[in-house]
């Protein structure tokens, strides 16, 4: 395997390895139509001008709540669906430059599971043919071989040839995401997104498939875009951290720094609504209960889009997207409290001459 | 700002002169198969003092819904009570006719569920929903009830409550969509509400204002109320005490702070285990093998005995009872003593 490994352990990375995915400005807006004649009566700007770098073997935690793009991201990552603007580069290749058979072909080194495989498993077909598709359809793979090599697969997701000609109906949730993920690996790929992959799955089952997860990247060296809106389990997986609000990242970074020193309000406010899981520091902690819900997409607020709700907000933040702010640990802010006031007051000159 | 909310809820005792509101005694709960009843809950005890949070917690068929269905009576068709009472105040709610139980219904228990737009009828507005409930079981004018609902719409954190009084369910978002429904579930001032994953669907900063909310106005109104929930950061957050379910049966019994620093039944530390605390780290999350079984193949003796790390011959010999437990709860499992559980530290 030539992909490094990832740095769980606290070894310090002499260089900054290449990034494996390099996401650089994604945006995408859809319209939104009304009327017999189906006019465009509103944009909503679903992910507007997102970074992201996920390191060979690593994972990076894309969070958020309802509508704040994160899916969006995942499927534009794929190309599932077609990017405004923006570049997806995948091992230095960017994908959105691809016509579509060289798409095809690149699609074998990303794959992406859903929170519900129910819904992305064919409900006819065994558990054999789901996971042998891909082997079929891109390695031309037949017969005792490509059955040889989905027993392989299910083997190392903790299935055995009981499950080969079951269908998905028949399986656990737990079991159900284990054939997924199996469908997933059979090409090798290099990088999975992974949108939800445990929400919908019991505790006791999700710890399971979070071993998984885990276990498989350290054998494989994939690196994992891992969507979810559980805070506690994003932390567990990944080693960077990225935070969307109403389609752009507010605050990215290592993993400990965001979760041990979050910057932006919201990312505080986020951390500060998920509940402890122990009674006594639970009830003891001063929580920030943030006023109102997320705006509309399709009309989000202007300047900082989190500031209809931020419990700091001031002036410049209902007039200017504030920049991004570098810290210290090496995370990243998008806030007008965390801008030096000479940048940001230049920031109000540019928005002004517009 | 959601009304009287208060930043940092001291832990209240739960005061034993306050009254039991409700009292599940020996509760069983069968389901109608092909092959004869088919038992979904098994010998189900517990009681809600007022103002207090009783907690239901399990997995996925552990019974806690169906616990919480068999309360208020809104059982499936071919689900039945067959043993026990279910007792609000001197009444015994098991057998009485589905006349009586409407009246019952709204007016001493009340129930929220994980999905309000299935139980909001979505051909009328929210306001009038609430105030035909009011009409429903107090002698009260159009005008006064529609008073009351604009009043409760408030009480539960509806901006403009005169105006969205007017308005359909699905104008509402999911968060609003809950608040309406606890407005509405406690207009009558109902002694118990049963709240049936509640913030399951909702984001996670939406999720602390209802719980919030529903904190506030059970501080307001004394309310006992019984949750039941998969999530142990929401246990932790709102209940006083806690029943663990697991395949149809109490496991343990305790008070919160107890159950997570001292857990007595393996069932209930495996849970606690597996919850993602803290770092990323190379160390697994601890698991617990298997499923829950399905009610028609439960195994003999104790029922998580062939999930259990700690099973021995004994425990799959005879069914353990629900006892006393080391912590001053309940638990059933027969190597409990012997056993030095560590929860999640």
């Amino acid at each position: 395997m030539t992909l490094a490994q990832p740095s769980h352990d606290d070894t310090i990375v002499e260089h900054v390895p290449t990034p494996l995915l390099d996401v650089v400005g994604l945006s995408k807006s859809f319209p939104v139509r009304r009327g017999v004649l189906r006019r465009v009566v509103a944009n909503v700007r679903a992910v507007d001008g997102v970074d992201l770098k996920i390191a060979p073997g690593e994972t990076l935690g894309l969070v958020g709540e309802s509508g704040s793009g994160k899916s969006t991201t995942g499927r534009l990552v794929l190309r599932l669906i077609e990017p405004d603007r923006g570049i997806v580069r995948l091992a230095g290749t960017d994908i959105t430059a691809l016509d579509r058979n060289a798409l095809r072909a690149a699609r074998a080194d990303m794959q992406m599971i859903f929170q519900d495989p129910l819904a992305s498993l064919d409900p006819s077909a065994t558990i054999l043919d789901s996971v042998a598709e891909p082997l079929s359809v891109h390695l031309h793979m037949s017969g005792a071989a490509r059955t040889e090599r989905v027993l392989d697969l299910l083997e190392q997701v903790g299935l055995t040839s009981r499950h080969l000609y079951r269908l998905p109906a028949e399986l656990s949730g737990g079991q159900r995401q284990r054939v997924s993920i199996a469908r997933a690996l059979a090409l090798n790929p290099k990088v999975l997104v992974l949108d939800e992959p445990v929400s919908a799955l019991d505790v006791s089952t999700q710890a399971q498939v979070v071993n998984l997860l885990s276990d498989l990247q350290r054998e494989h060296g994939m690196s994992y875009l891992f969507i979810a809106h559980d805070l506690a389990v994003v932390r567990r997986v990944s080693q960077h951290i990225a935070v969307m609000y109403l389609g752009r990242i507010v605050e990215s970074g290592p993993a400990e720094v965001i979760y041990t020193n979050p910057r932006h309000p919201y990312t505080q406010a986020l951390l500060s609504a998920t509940p402890i899981p122990n009674p006594v520091l639970q009830r003891e902690r001063t929580r920030i209960i943030l006023r109102g819900e997320v705006p509309s997409p399709a009309d989000p607020p202007p300047g900082c889009h989190f500031h209809t709700r931020c419990p700091y907000v001031m002036e410049v933040c209902r007039v200017v997207n504030p920049p991004r702010t570098e810290t210290p640990d090496g995370s990243s802010v998008v806030c007008h409290l965390h801008v030096s006031s000479a940048s940001s007051s230049a920031a109000v000159e540019n928005t002004a001459r517009d | 700002m959601t009304p009287g909310s208060d930043p940092s809820p001291a832990t209240r005792l739960m005061d034993s002169r306050q009254p039991v509101i409700l009292a599940v005694e020996h509760l069983s709960v069968a389901v109608d198969s092909p092959d004869g009843p088919l038992g979904l809950i098994d010998d189900v005890s517990f009681d809600i003092r007022q103002g207090e949070t009783l907690g239901l917690v399990g997995e996925s068929g552990s019974g806690k819904t169906v616990t919480s269905l068999a309360v208020i009576g809104l059982l499936p068709r071919n689900v039945r009570t067959v043993g026990g009472a279910v007792r609000v105040g001197d009444t015994d709610l098991v057998g009485m006719p589905e006349r009586a139980m409407r009246r019952v219904r709204g007016r001493d228990i009340a129930m929220v569920f994980q999905e309000p737009l299935s139980s909001l009828n979505p051909a009328f507005t929210i306001g009038n929903q609430i105030a035909e409930m009011v009409r429903a079981h107090e002698p009260v004018s159009r005008r006064g009830a529609r008073a009351r609902a604009v009043e409760m719409l408030d009480l539960a954190g509806i901006p403009q409550p005169q105006k969205r009084f007017h308005d359909y369910p699905h104008t509402f978002s999911g968060g609003m969509r809950q608040r309406a429904m606890i407005a509405m579930a406690l207009t009558c001032h109902p002694k118990l509400l049963i709240a049936d994953e509640p913030t399951t669907a909702l984001d996670v900063t939406i999720q602390a204002q209802i719980l919030e909310l529903l904190r506030s106005l059970q501080r307001e109104f004394g309310t006992a109320m019984l949750f039941v929930t998969h999530d142990l950061g929401v246990v932790a957050d709102i209940c006083d005490r806690v029943c663990v379910m697991y395949a149809g049966q109490v496991v343990e019994q305790s008070n919160v702070e107890t159950l997570f620093a001292q857990p007595c039944h393996p069932y209930t530390d495996g849970l606690l285990r597996s919850v993602p605390q803290g770092a990323s780290s190379t160390s697994r999350l601890a698991t617990i093998p298997g499923v829950v079984p399905p009610a028609d193949q439960m195994p003999a003796g104790c029922r998580f005995a062939p999930r259990c790390d700690f099973a021995v011959a004994a425990c799959s010999a005879a069914a353990p009872q629900l006892e006393s437990s080391a912590s001053g709860g309940l638990a059933r499992c027969c190597r409990q003593h012997e056993l030095h559980l560590r929860g999640a530290q």
